[in-house]
């Protein structure tokens, strides 16, 4: 009876699919969505878009998360953490997966079939008046005006290594941001860049990847990551999502890349053309995905969002609200027990050292403890909102005037009623005031909860810098910002509502 | 009515050792009499005052009111029994002058509307002026008729003054004075006042006791220490009057 019930409960247990904030990874998950969805009985959910490896994988490891496309050079450098740089792909798969499965009990499925790592690029006239096509024979070009990403300018296994592993010298080499990279390739005015080799925009621009035939670059083939014990629910899932193994080519998915990120295409309407043309999915399964069409005037895209902007409004003061109130509820007795108690007074340091954590990796660390979503939200936005209200309540009540205090006990008031009717008051603007500075962060703060999933003005920021569309990280950022500053004026107004007029100067 | 009977009191010092500051303190105030506590600096006149009201605990020593040791009475049960009037009032600053008076009636379940604008008459104090304002809004002779009025709340039996005119002008201090001596005669409370100024002693006390380094060196009336002072301080505090 009781493995009936549970078996039961076990069906009706979505699976989850989760997947890192940029395209490419929300793509996936979205493919890998729809297909469980349209191929099985199974109910999904999806928690795309989380920020950063080390939330989505902590995710992963926690069971808040069932699947999620991974990089096998990822694997291999930061969750194994090996050193030793890995040139030969089936090597680093099999590496991967089979200490994965050992140590971790989580699955490497068969890849998709591209490789998303560095790869150099060529302008195609060049390309073609030189029958260029691999990395090798750019040696004996110096001619040929480089602008690589600053960064890949400076790595020792960037452009120096290649050019000592290939032997390449070229006589201009500049250093430059990705973006404007593109678009002076475009112009003509340098011939080489370097990029990832499944970047949407290799799709759309007249350029050539040329093979790294030494295979210099480490491989970051990609992979579904599974749960094994999603597989041992649902042993079906294995086969499936099996049908996807080698579906796409670095070329191919750089041009899907480019169907979101160029074309403004929904995730889901290009994920689901993509599934019908591979035969995996009728395409009368496609779902009509939110107009994202970049030609739309600002008017007109903020307008066709009014109702998803409320939602957001409403979940990130929900989430602040909460976090403030909690925290309001705790920091003001610790505060008054810490102004009492000498002895108490390393918890301000306790609470300074909380507000140090890295906002990511505070969700991040608390992925294990709390999951995914709001209560991790909550939790974070609240252990940032404690100092300033515990730090200002132990500084409001410290500055009573003592004589004050001398003078409420003398006159035969208890310890109690002298908190409640003489030091509460007179420490209240100041208290306030340490409320007003936890609000104004938290409202800030809140923005990261979008990376687990929490929803609230962060979510169109997240999407925004991952598919590159300003205008959706405006739709975010700006209510963001005006919020903070409202709140802020808000509880100001308040706190002088609240001050004594006997205390007003 | 308060009796202490070889009182001891010190304090840790900075350097590790102590501070004596009540060097065995014997005293005897009776019902109805008005007693200032007078001597140099550092002399004990005060610690001697808080032990009245448990503000200090004596480290030996006992200290007896209405022929009960207080150490076995419930601190704010005592306290409650005696007005606490200290320098410049001890006006709560986030209330009006009819909440500070009115503050220990109210947390003790007892509220007479009457007995504040009674207790102003008293200090003279116009209660239609001055009901309402903050302490902010009171010059100090205004801030310290409040700080009595709101010492004599409860009606208790005793009344204890730390240097209560000590911020004032010498004109304002003066008139005080005078005025005090009358309004303490009225209520018929026992009283004892710390100073450090002879005139405010003699104006107002019917006995006057002397400390230095923590022992009394003269208990007596006005005109026996003027008479025979028993020490070169006593002498040089009554060559200032």
């Amino acid at each position: 009876m009781i493995l009936w019930v549970a078996a039961a409960l076990a069906q009706d247990e979505p699976v989850v699919v989760g997947s890192k904030t940029f395209t490419e990874s929300r793509l996936l998950g979205e493919v890998m969505a729809q297909l469980i969805e349209g191929r099985t009985e199974i109910p999904v959910e999806r928690k795309l878009g989380l920020g950063g490896t080390t939330i989505v994988y902590g995710a992963l490891e926690s069971g808040e998360v069932d699947l999620y496309p991974e990089y096998t050079g990822t694997g291999w450098a930061v969750h194994l953490g090996i050193e030793e740089p890995v040139r030969d792909p089936l090597r680093a798969f099999g590496v991967v997966q089979q200490r994965f499965r050992d140590e971790r009990e989580l699955l490497w499925l068969a890849p998709f079939g591209f490789n998303n790592t560095y790869a150099m690029a060529l302008r195609d006239e060049v390309a073609a008046e030189h029958g260029i096509t691999k990395v090798s024979e750019l040696a004996g070009h110096p001619e040929l005006r480089a602008g690589v990403s600053h960064e890949f300018l400076e790595r020792e296994d960037g452009w120096p290594g290649l050019a000592e592993a290939y032997g390449l010298q070229v006589d201009e080499l500049r250093g430059m941001d990705h973006g404007l990279a593109y678009e002076a390739l475009r112009s003509g005015e340098i011939d080489l860049i370097d990029a990832y080799s499944t970047d949407g925009k290799l799709a759309r621009f007249p350029v050539r990847v040329l093979a790294d035939d030494l295979r210099y670059f480490p491989p970051y083939d990609c992979a579904p990551l599974v749960r094994a014990d999603l597989l041992e629910r649902h042993p079906e899932l294995g086969p499936l999502l099996g049908e996807l193994a080698f579906s796409l080519s670095d070329a191919e998915m750089a041009e899907l890349n480019a169907a979101v990120e160029v074309d403004g295409r929904a995730f889901e309407e290009v994920a689901a053309s993509f599934l019908s043309e591979q035969g995996l999915l009728d395409a009368a399964a496609v779902a009509e995905g939110p107009d994202t069409n970049r030609d739309a005037d600002l008017g007109t895209f903020v307008a066709a969002r009014t109702d998803l902007l409320l939602r957001l409004l409403g979940e990130h003061l929900a989430l602040t609200g909460t976090a403030v109130l909690l925290a309001i509820l705790t920091a003001v007795p610790l505060g008054v027990a810490v102004s009492r108690r000498r002895a108490l007074r390393p918890l301000l340091t306790v609470a300074g050292v909380l507000q140090t954590i890295p906002g990511l990796a505070l969700l991040a660390l608390l992925i294990p403890l709390l999951g995914l979503g709001w209560a991790n939200a909550i939790a974070a936005l609240f252990l940032y909102a404690l100092l300033p209200i515990l730090q200002n309540t132990a500084t409001g009540l410290d500055e009573v005037d003592a004589s004050l205090l001398e003078a409420g006990r003398g006159m035969g008031l208890t310890e109690g009623q002298l908190l409640r009717h003489v030091l509460l008051p007179l420490a209240m603007p100041t208290i306030l005031a340490g409320v007003r500075t936890s609000t104004v962060i938290s409202v800030g703060v809140a923005t990261l909860a979008a990376f687990i999933g929490a929803g609230g003005l962060g979510e169109p920021i997240v999407t925004g810098l991952a598919l590159n569309d300003t205008r959706l990280v405006l739709l975010g950022a700006v209510p963001a910002a005006a919020l903070a500053v409202l709140v802020d004026l808000g509880l100001a107004a308040l706190g002088r509502a609240a001050t004594p007029r006997g205390l007003r100067t | 009515m308060i009796r202490f009977d070889r009182v001891r009191k010190a304090w840790p010092a900075p350097d590790g050792g102590q501070v004596v500051a009540l060097d065995g303190v014997d005293l005897h105030v009776e019902v109805g009499q008005i007693v200032a506590l007078i001597g140099p600096s550092g002399c004990g006149k005060t610690t001697t005052l808080k032990c009245i009201n448990r503000l200090v605990e004596p480290d030996s020593g006992r200290v007896e009111v209405g022929g009960v040791d207080i150490s076995t009475m419930e601190a704010t049960a005592l306290r409650r029994r005696i007005g606490w009037v200290i320098q410049k009032g001890g006006l709560f600053p986030h209330m009006t002058v009819a909440q500070n008076i009115g503050l220990l009636p109210k947390l003790v379940g007892g509220t007479d509307p009457a007995r504040v604008d009674e207790l102003l008459e008293l200090v003279r104090l116009s209660p239609r002026h001055f009901r309402d304002r903050y302490p902010s809004e009171l010059s100090g002779g205004q801030a310290q008729r409040v700080g009595v009025a709101r010492a004599l709340v409860q009606d208790p039996e005793i009344l204890l003054m730390d240097e209560p005119f000590g911020a004032l002008d010498p004109v304002t201090r003066r008139q005080l004075h005078v005025e005090f001596k009358g309004l303490l005669e009225r209520v018929a409370k026992t009283v004892v006042l710390v100073t450090h100024d002879m005139a405010e002693a003699f104006a107002m006390a019917d006995r006057v006791v002397f400390l230095e380094a923590g022992r009394v060196v003269q208990d007596g009336t006005p005109e026996e220490l003027r008479a025979a002072p028993a020490t070169a301080e006593v002498a040089s505090f009554l060559e200032a009057l």
